[in-house]
């Protein structure tokens, strides 16, 4: 049931040209948003704390470049770079970040709980785990309303040894519900590596415990992840149930901003640092012929463009009222 | 009509209403039709994608129905035991109650956790508790506490039609109990009180089953020529403050009874709002008769020990009166 990669060669031909410009975009997007937030937080304008997506970006744009904008997703603390892939608009994360009025959640939610409702985006939770039952739940109504959309539910590998993981594939599993279990193996939960808190080195086998199909890729390889998120949805929408898909990649950052990362290598870091799914997109895109390089850098123009503009508007946005602080407890 | 049935026609009614309205929990379905029986028949009428058999999954549960909450469901959960929301603590207090506030009113949560308290059919610790007063302390929820079959019918029909998560405590030993239930459509709003027996020497407020021990402690007392007002609060979160006040106000006197724990409990709140917004009503003590602040026994007299019972209620009151 659990078939580890697959061959690199006939990943792209289904593809346009046009979705390698997305894709490519999207994933440069999120990583000059990234740069651009620790930026601001070293100028302390970021309060709070920040989890960093800068070398997962080929996880959340593999994922999301297969759903519609009707379909939804849920995402977690580290949760940026699936707002952004998600079509979020950057300013307005970026607002929420600040703090801001103008922000998604209007200043309550900040970096760890980001949602955005209008492109299918149901919050980020900041509970390790938390989001995978909701997102199960999410799987229920869709099957309940009987509409074709399908849920994608991003945690991390450390989330998988949550019991919450086990609860919500379970019931997903048994109700054939349209959901993809995402899970972003970086390989470090917090400080703690994934080989003394589990014995499997592959979290797409415990797909076999629930019956549904496991599947662990290259996370740093945007097709790789697109083409196994392509099959999932594929059978998700048409009533044939869950799938879970392990992507293998790494954050080039410590895990929030206090973390200097110093139980990793330097040779580990160095190692990932060369797989880089953002360098690694382009050098085959450039190689394949499908953009030339003076097309890489408009694109590149664009975003810079569009996030300096993103942040301009998060620093000139206005704070919320500190008697905001009392409404939307409840409906 | 019992309570337990006044409990059915509710979800019955709503879901007959409303298509997006189902229920989930573990043994809800046609095969057990619920541990107490409330959802007994509803698989039949509805099937069972609407009244929907759960793995043993608290978490899940409630994060299934947060998730089809958030996307155009009105989920009704059932916990089958209070006790086990322990379990599910995360998807109630984290998740469920601040999905609306942390994403700045975006989402809507609508859903309804329905569960059993209370102590009196000797299952120990793990099935007896009273634990209204931890959702009492999650801003976001509603906290609803029928005593009779007439509110809970009501305030069920309430909850569903809610816009906001709402944890609806029922109490193990209320479900055989018979009330007066209209044959008419009616809902009950929420934090709006309940005066169960007028009087004017002492208010009682109490919850759940101890509305009948208040009430027949009422009756003896007044035999001996006390009046006593029963005040039922209904609901906890929002609580009818001005009715309790206004009670206190025209009695002078008030005595809490709550089947929860004394320690931070439901009792505490009330005697501390009554403390700073009617100290100048008083003229005794506020007295709070509650569970002992020790987990629930198993023995038949150790159990009866720690729960508060009409001896105690009318004890308390002759002190003060």
């Amino acid at each position: 049931m659990v078939k580890l990669g697959w061959s690199e060669n006939n990943l792209a031909s289904s593809l346009t040209k046009e979705k390698f410009v997305e894709i490519y975009k999207k994933l440069f997007e999120i990583r000059s948003f990234e740069e651009k937030v620790f930026e601001l937080y070293a100028q302390n304008l970021v309060p709070g704390t920040i989890h960093l997506y800068v070398g997962e970006e080929a996880v959340a744009v593999g994922v999301c470049s297969n759903l519609r904008k009707d379909d939804y997703i849920t995402s977690t603390h580290r949760g940026h770079g699936h707002c952004i892939a998600k079509g979020a608009e950057p300013k307005r994360i970026m607002a929420e970040i600040l703090g801001k009025k103008t922000g998604y959640c209007k200043g309550k939610g900040g970096s760890m709980h980001i949602a955005d409702f209008s492109v299918g985006m149901l919050g980020a939770t900041a509970v390790v785990g938390a989001g995978i039952p909701i997102a199960m739940g999410a799987g229920l109504s869709i099957k309940l309303r009987g509409t074709d959309h399908v849920v994608a539910c991003f945690f991390g590998d450390g989330a998988s040894n949550q019991g919450t993981f086990h609860e919500a594939i379970n019931m997903a599993a048994i109700w054939k519900l349209p959901v993809i279990f995402v899970c972003e193996n970086n390989l470090y939960a917090m400080g703690t590596r994934q080989s003394t808190v589990m014995l499997v080195e592959n979290i797409a086998d415990r797909a076999i415990a629930y019956g549904i199909s496991g599947i662990a890729v290259d996370g740093n390889d945007v097709l790789e992840v697109h083409e196994a998120t392509r099959k999932a949805v594929e059978r998700a929408r048409i009533g044939e149930g869950p799938t879970l898909i392990e992507c293998k990649t790494y954050r080039h950052k410590g895990h929030s901003r206090i973390d200097p990362a110093k139980y990793r290598t330097k040779e580990e870091v160095e190692e990932w640092l060369r797989k880089d799914p953002i360098k690694r997109f382009k050098a085959k895109l450039l190689q394949t012929n499908v953009l030339t390089e003076s097309e890489i850098q408009q694109i590149e123009k664009k975003v810079f463009d569009e996030i300096e503009e993103a942040v301009k508007f998060a620093i000139e946005s206005p704070y919320p009222a500190p008697e905001e602080a009392l409404e939307d407890v409840y409906a | 009509m019992t309570y337990k049935e006044a409990l059915r026609e509710a979800l019955r009614e709503e879901m007959r209403r409303d298509r997006t309205v189902f229920l989930l929990g573990e043994d809800i379905g046609r095969y057990w039709k619920g541990a107490f029986k409330v959802t007994e028949g509803l698989a039949e009428e509805f099937g069972d994608e609407r009244v929907r058999d759960t793995p043993i999954s608290e978490s899940a549960i409630i994060g299934a129905a947060v998730g089809a909450a958030i996307t155009g469901m009105r989920p009704v959960a059932e916990i089958m035991f209070g006790d086990l929301t322990a379990l599910a603590m995360d998807q109630i207090a984290n998740q469920a109650a601040k999905i609306r506030y942390m994403f700045g009113g975006q989402a809507k949560v609508p859903l309804v956790i329905r569960t059993p308290f209370g102590a009196g059919v000797n299952i120990a610790a793990h099935h007896s508790q009273s634990l209204e007063a931890w959702f009492m302390h999650v801003p976001g929820l509603y906290v609803a506490v029928p005593s009779t079959p007439y509110d809970a019918k009501g305030l069920l029909k309430t909850a569903i039609r809610s816009n906001n998560p709402v944890f609806f405590c029922e109490h193990k030993l209320l479900y055989p109990m018979e009330g007066e239930v209209p044959e008419e459509e009616y809902t009950i709003p929420f934090g709006v009180a309940d005066v169960k027996r007028e009087g004017s020497d002492v208010t009682i407020v109490a919850t759940l089953y101890m509305v009948y021990k208040a009430l027949n402690a009422a009756k003896e007392l007044e035999a001996e020529g006390m009046s006593v007002e029963v005040v039922d609060p209904r609901t906890l979160t929002p609580l009818d403050k001005q009715a309790i006040i206004k009670s206190v106000k025209k009695t002078g006197r008030i005595v809490i009874v709550s089947e929860d724990c004394k320690t931070a409990g439901v009792s505490a709140e009330i005697a501390a709002i009554v403390a700073e917004e009617a100290i100048d009503y008083l003229d005794a003590p506020i007295k709070r008769i509650t569970a002992l602040d020790t987990p629930i026994p198993f023995s038949p007299p150790l159990e009866q020990y720690m729960i508060p019972d009409e001896k105690t209620i009318i004890e308390t009151v002759k002190e003060i009166v």
